[in-house]
């Protein structure tokens, strides 16, 4: 919990219903399915005892089905939603203890938040809904619009600066609220559900755009989704939540080459392996047979990448990291994914 | 939790609701056969029960320390000099000969000059050219000193109410919990009929603008609150959210987000509270306040519908401008291009020629008082009579054989199944039915309104009003499904049809009592025909906005499906616009109720002639207070028992 | 540029019309109140919501502003409240009372805000009236013994089996339950409510020739367009409606009185003493009373032409 982590949740509880906070106390209620519990208590859980961190920098995707808690998981974490138990810890500082003043600071400053169905001011043009964080935080109208001008460039809503939210498609829409989230300039990027909204086609055009973001203002994200594609796509690791209890957390091809339980398989079934999916695990020990001169390639480079080069070659490829040998490909393996039988059955 | 009840009974498989209410029906039925007649806790027109005798000890305790209570003199007193000088003032501005001037300070010109440039600020062109029109009329009429009265004392109750309202509905649209209090407080404001509190009123805030002001507000208040607290409630809780974690404050949500954002409704709270305001004109004219209200309650102590009907025309006329701009002005979409850029000098110019207007109206003469040889209202008040006269004449012999047909075939077996049953065998359906349809609240509702209703020691005339209002309401509603779905279906129609339905809501009662009672004579299906006449236009309204509203997609796939018309309105329309037919139910029931008392003028008898008798004689002021609780009541018991009934629960 | 440009030619027409001029307001002189306005000052009269009434307010608010120079304000008011204005000190005057014991015992002897001020001169008769036809087709009908006998004609749908009796105005109280019950009437009190529902019964009904009995009373300016005949009951006699539930006689002969606020009273002014002296005969009332509701005068009219017409009786009021 040094400098190497944002965010650190610890055993965070939301509980829905009368008396919810009895039940992160109780081990005989919090051992119940939610079933159980609406039957016994009448209260909902939505989230049971979750902990993670986020490291600076990363890009990291909570994902699950509707009804997982992973939209209550994140407002937990600006306590948008108050927590029931647990401890949520942002640079240091458990904000689960923050004062309405400081929570207010926090989110003024710290952290903000881009919304599944945008949340415009439809009252607003475009620039003032951008400059709208800045406003509350009360800055000066030169200071909020020069930023807002910045931040819309950046998001390439250029012209666009006095429209009206119902004047843009859905697509650019989110552009505003992603903007306006930027604007403020946040440690800290919360995205809920940001894209599903959106039509296929405009929903990869936004996840390029934030992989564009991520990559030239280099903000941490914590970023809500019930696509795995996007997650795998966008996540550097993911966090898979079902029925409010985390399920397994890991990279994407950690999820798809060792799900923990046959809901991540089940999950993770349909994936394209092959582009998710790193050497290292489909590779082998070295026989004794093997011919061991064959090229070498890393452990982290993607079956796909590699197919190319393992056929071209006429001897098993060595996967190698810092000089050791750490296994060999051969065609044999590779052709397993690429074809999709199930590898690791 | 709907969807969990569902599923429960579903698992019992017990019978299916309407089999369960129609055996408690028929088991009343078979009960009332050999019960008839006993414990129907009757009482005649001239006797009261010890709670009446109470109620009015209690009034002439009032009256008798009203000079001397510090409550009279710093509170009651405070309040009645503000209302009194804010209407004066508005009176002196525009009705009234004031500040040593034979004329008021703004003459018609200036009026109506100032009307068209507000509404067109406002609202834009055409709701302008309406109300420069609305406002000529108003002269032409001969009514311009009496409209003007009228539109000051109705302003006056306006601002009032908004005042005050908007912020108690903002409160009411934050706090959960002072919405729960103050909703059954607007039920009650709502539903109390004005004749009970008139009297005590002017005790309290003595003869004068002040009680009329503070009558019309008492029942033009609420819409503002509901609507506002609806407004708030129902903005998108993204947009709430997001301004909550780019961390505003409260204040800052509120002047941010939740207010902008409900505008509308709030424009549609302030719309309903002018109408509200307006339908109370001529109630008010009873306690002295000035306007066209005095017109029509002095033209029908001679009968003359005419008169009346010119006075009751301009009241219309002066809704159907108010309304028209107020929802203009609410849904006003931003100008963009040419429009806003013409926009700002066309402000300057309109407003240097309305200020122009004014200033001659304040000077001359001729802009001043409306030149009265071009009258048109005794026209108009002839023609009125002749078609009247013609009615009454010619359409009398038809209109009584409609009359007799209802009232043997329909009113007079349910009143005599209400009002002959024991009163322990009505309590016992009604709470059945609550229970059957409803949950335990609407259970304990039920049978605390039964009790309560008891208690009033006005059970018999409760049970004669039930009756009449039932059969007012099916008939109400039959108009507004039928009506109403074909304004959803046809714009053409509709188009027709609104401003008609407009008369119809705003029309004082006063106005077409005389023709109705030559064509019906004074029966209570005379009462019941004035209750559809005003109740019947807010049904078909909602009942076409609801169809209206249906996605186009679902209306396509029916077509697609090759629906018939009358398969489209049975299996797709009427279906899809239920929660519209529950809201117009509901707000019919409401709207008939609230014609009890005038029915109670046309022979309905019963709690409305209580009310009436109680407003009209001291002895007779307890009872009629007993009545008009009695009425609340009522309404409040149908009211739960049909929300209970109908699958999707309005929060509102 | 282009703004103050248009503004400047608005205001240009604006003072083109302003020269086109007309009468100004303050040039003439507002019609001065002659001088017994300071003796007389104000007087508030209520108004009740009855013809008659409204033809005494007229007279005597006609003749106080015309002759006494006092500022009359009318209070358009139901009795009730308008007694009730004395204790509030709003209400000078009600000329045109009937009865109202309660009123009078609240008022007048417990609360002491309002005094008597004698009669009017017009005498109040209540009772039962057939349209005129019936009276002519069966003139024994007139005669309360023979009631029952006519009771099938009278069915409405209001009164189920019985003869129908339309009761009125919720304003007057009545004994007609009682007389029913008492007098044996095989007859059912049905409620019209008002004044209005009760006048277009009889005349739909004489217009029709149909059956209708009703309660209904004089003076009233609907007799002058129809002459009700009143059917006779037991005759009065003090004392028989001592026990309102034991009632099987007529209704009494009213006389109407003028009630004043002791405030107004105790002044002594001009309009108190003009409301004290005002008596006059039904004729007189109905003359003016036809004025308003039928010829359609509005109330100062309809005084105006009865005062030009009797000056020795205005004359008499003002002697006293």
């Amino acid at each position: 919990m040094s400098t190497e982590t944002v965010i650190s949740v610890r055993d965070l509880w939301k509980v829905f219903g009368h008396k919810a906070d009895r039940v992160p106390r109780s081990d005989e209620l919090k051992a119940l399915t939610r079933r159980e519990l609406i039957e016994r208590t009448g209260c909902t859980a939505a989230v049971r005892e979750v902990s993670f961190d986020v490291a600076p920098g990363e890009v990291f995707v909570v994902m699950g089905l509707s009804g997982s808690g992973k939209s209550t998981l994140v407002r937990c974490l600006t306590r948008l939603v108050e927590p029931t138990a647990g401890q949520v810890v942002f640079e240091g500082e458990d904000i689960l203890g923050a004062g309405k003043r400081r929570l207010r600071d926090l989110r003024r400053h710290k952290f903000s938040m881009v919304f599944q169905n945008f949340g415009l001011l439809p009252y607003r043009q475009v620039i003032d809904n951008v400059a709208y964080g800045l406003e509350i935080r009360g800055a000066s109208k030169a200071e909020r619009l020069r930023r807002a001008r910045e931040v819309i460039d950046l998001v390439g809503l250029e012209g666009y600066e006095h429209s009206y939210p119902d004047q843009l498609s859905g697509g650019m829409q989110q552009r505003v609220g992603l903007a306006r989230a930027l604007a403020v300039d946040p440690d800290v990027l919360y995205f809920d559900e940001p894209f599903s909204a959106l039509d296929p086609l405009i929903r990869r055009d936004m996840q390029n755009e934030v992989i564009r973001l991520h990559r030239e203002v280099g903000k941490t994200m914590v970023f809500i989704t019930h696509d795995l594609n996007e997650a795998l796509r966008l996540g550097d690791r993911i966090l898979i939540m079902r029925d409010g209890r985390q399920v397994q957390c890991g990279t994407g091809d950690e999820l798809v080459g060792a799900p923990a339980d046959d809901y991540v398989r089940d999950f993770v079934r349909d994936v394209p392996r092959a582009s998710v999916l790193t050497l290292r695990w489909v590779m082998r020990q070295p026989r004794p047979d093997d011919v061991l001169d064959g090229p070498e390639l890393g452990p982290e480079v993607v079956i796909r990448d590699a197919v190319r080069t393992v056929l071209a070659a006429d001897r098993p490829v060595k996967v190698v990291r810092d000089g050791t040998l750490l296994g060999v490909v051969t065609a044999e393996e590779i052709l397993t994914v690429v074809t999709d039988v199930e590898a690791v059955a | 939790m709907a969807t969990t009840t569902v599923g429960l009974q579903r698992t019992w498989r017990r019978p299916g609701k309407p089999v369960l209410v129609a055996a408690v029906l028929l088991a009343w039925v078979l009960i009332w056969v050999p019960a008839r007649g006993v414990h129907t806790l009757g009482l005649s027109p001239a006797d009261l029960t010890p709670l009446h005798h109470w109620l009015n000890d209690v009034n002439d305790t009032v009256g008798a320390n009203r000079d001397s209570s510090p409550f009279f003199l710093y509170f009651f007193n405070e309040i009645r000099a503000a209302v009194d000088s804010l209407v004066t003032f508005l009176q002196d501005l525009i009705a009234q000969p004031s500040y040593g001037r034979p004329v008021p300070v703004l003459g018609w010109l200036g009026v109506v000059a100032v009307v068209a440039y507000v509404s067109w600020v406002f609202a834009g062109w055409k709701p302008a050219l309406l109300a420069a029109a609305g406002f000529v009329f108003f002269g032409l009429q001969g009514l311009w000193e009496e409209s003007m009265d009228t539109l000051a004392l109705t302003l006056g109750a306006v601002v009032i109410s908004l005042l005050i309202g908007i912020p108690l509905g903002i409160w009411a649209g934050l706090s959960d919990r002072f919405h729960k209090l103050v909703t059954p407080v607007l039920d009650f404001m709502q539903t109390m009929p004005t004749f009970v509190y008139l009297a005590p009123l002017t005790l309290l805030f003595l003869i004068g603008p002040a009680s009329a002001t503070i009558a019309t507000l008492i029942y033009a208040m609420p819409p503002a609150i509901r609507l506002t607290a609806h407004g708030i409630r129902s903005v998108p809780r993204s947009a709430v959210e997001a301004s909550e974690s780019l961390g505003a404050t409260g204040r800052q949500k509120l002047t941010g987000v939740l207010l902008p954002l409900s505008k509308g409704t709030i424009v549609l709270g302030v719309n309903q509270t002018i109408m509200a305001a307006l339908s109370m004109v001529t109630i008010a004219a009873l306690i002295d306040a000035p306007g066209l209200g005095k017109t029509v309650i002095k033209a029908l102590q001679t009968l003359d519908v005419g008169t009346a009907f010119n006075a009751g025309l301009a009241i219309v006329v002066m809704a159907v401008v108010l309304d028209r701009v107020t929802t203009a002005a609410g849904n006003r979409v931003r100008q963009t291009g040419r429009a806003a850029r013409f926009r700002r000098p066309l402000l300057a110019v309109f407003g240097v020629v309305a200020a122009v207007c004014a200033y001659l109206s304040h000077t001359y003469y001729w802009a001043a008082e409306f030149p009265d040889d071009v009258t048109i209202g005794g026209t108009l008040a002839k023609s009125a009579d002749s078609v009247a006269l013609w009615a009454q004449q010619d359409l009398s012999t038809a209109t009584e054989a409609i009359k007799n047909a209802i009232t043997y075939a329909l009113l007079n077996p349910l009143e005599a199944l209400l009002v002959e049953s024991p009163w322990w065998l009505v309590g016992a359906v009604a709470v059945l039915l609550a229970a059957l349809l409803g949950t335990v609240r609407s259970v304990i509702t039920t049978a605390a309104c039964v009790a309560l209703l008891i208690g009033t020691g006005l059970w018999q005339d409760s049970m004669t009003t039930l009756a009449m209002t039932i059969v007012a309401t099916a008939m109400v509603m039959l108009l507004g499904v039928a009506v109403g779905v074909w304004m959803g279906r046809n714009r053409f129609a509709d188009r027709i049809i609104r401003p008609v339905l407009d008369a119809g809501q705003t029309m004082p009662a006063f106005v077409y009592l005389v023709p109705f009672l030559a064509l019906f004579s004074a029966t209570r299906f005379t009462a019941i025909v004035a209750a559809v006449v005003f109740a019947a236009p807010v049904a078909i309204k909602i009942v076409a906005d609801g169809v209206r509203a249906i996605p186009a997609a679902t209306a396509e796939s029916a077509t697609a499906a090759g629906s018939s018309a009358w398969q489209m309105i049975t299996k797709v329309q009427l279906p899809m616009a239920r929660p519209s037919l529950t809201l117009a139910a509901n707000q019919g029931l409401i709207y008939v109720l609230s014609m009890v008392v005038v029915g109670g003028l046309v022979g309905a008898g019963a709690l409305g002639y209580d009310v009436v008798a109680g407003f009209s004689q001291g002895q007779l002021y307890g009872k009629g207070l007993a009545a008009g609780a009695a009425i609340v009541l009522l309404g409040i018991m149908l009211d739960r028992i049909a929300r209970a009934s109908s699958p999707s629960k309005g929060s509102n | 540029m282009k703004l103050l440009r248009l503004t400047a030619t608005a205001a240009v027409t604006a003072l083109a019309l302003t020269a086109c001029g007309g009468e100004k307001i303050g040039e003439t002189p507002v019609a001065g109140s002659s001088s017994g306005a300071a003796a007389c000052g104000t007087f508030n009269l209520a108004v009740n919501p009855w013809v008659g009434y409204e033809a005494n307010a007229a007279v005597i608010a006609y003749v106080a502003e015309k002759n006494l120079g006092c500022t009359v304000t009318k209070k358009d008011l139901k009795e009730e409240i308008a007694w009730q204005g004395f204790g509030t000190g709003e209400v000078d005057a009600i000329v045109e009372n009937w009865g109202h014991d309660d009123l009078k015992k609240k008022y007048i002897d417990e609360q002491k805000t309002a005094v008597a001020a004698g009669e009017t001169g017009n005498k109040g008769v209540i009772g039962w009236y057939v349209p005129p036809w019936m009276a002519a087709q069966y003139p024994d009908i007139t005669d309360w013994n023979n009631l029952n006998k006519y009771a099938a004609q009278f069915k409405t749908s209001e009164s189920g089996d019985k003869g129908q009796l339309l009761d009125g105005d919720p304003s007057f109280v009545t004994n007609d339950e009682a007389l029913v019950k008492n007098l044996k009437l095989n007859y059912k009190v049905v409620y019209a409510g008002s004044e209005a529902a009760l006048i277009t019964a009889f005349r739909q009904a004489e217009a029709k020739k149909t059956p209708l009995i009703g309660y209904f009373y004089e003076p009233q300016w609907f007799l002058a367009e129809l002459k009700l005949v009143k059917v006779s009951l037991p005759k009065y006699e003090t004392g028989c409606d001592a026990d309102a539930a034991k009632v099987a006689c007529d209704y009494p002969e009213y006389v109407l009185d003028k009630i004043v606020s002791k405030k107004f009273a105790d002044a002594n002014g001009p309009a108190y003493k003009l409301v004290k002296a005002f008596t006059w005969t039904n004729d007189d009332q109905n003359v003016v009373a036809k004025y308003i509701a039928e010829d359609k005068l509005s109330a100062d009219d309809a005084a105006k032409k009865w005062v030009e017409a009797n000056p020795d009786k205005v004359k008499a009021w003002l002697a006293q």
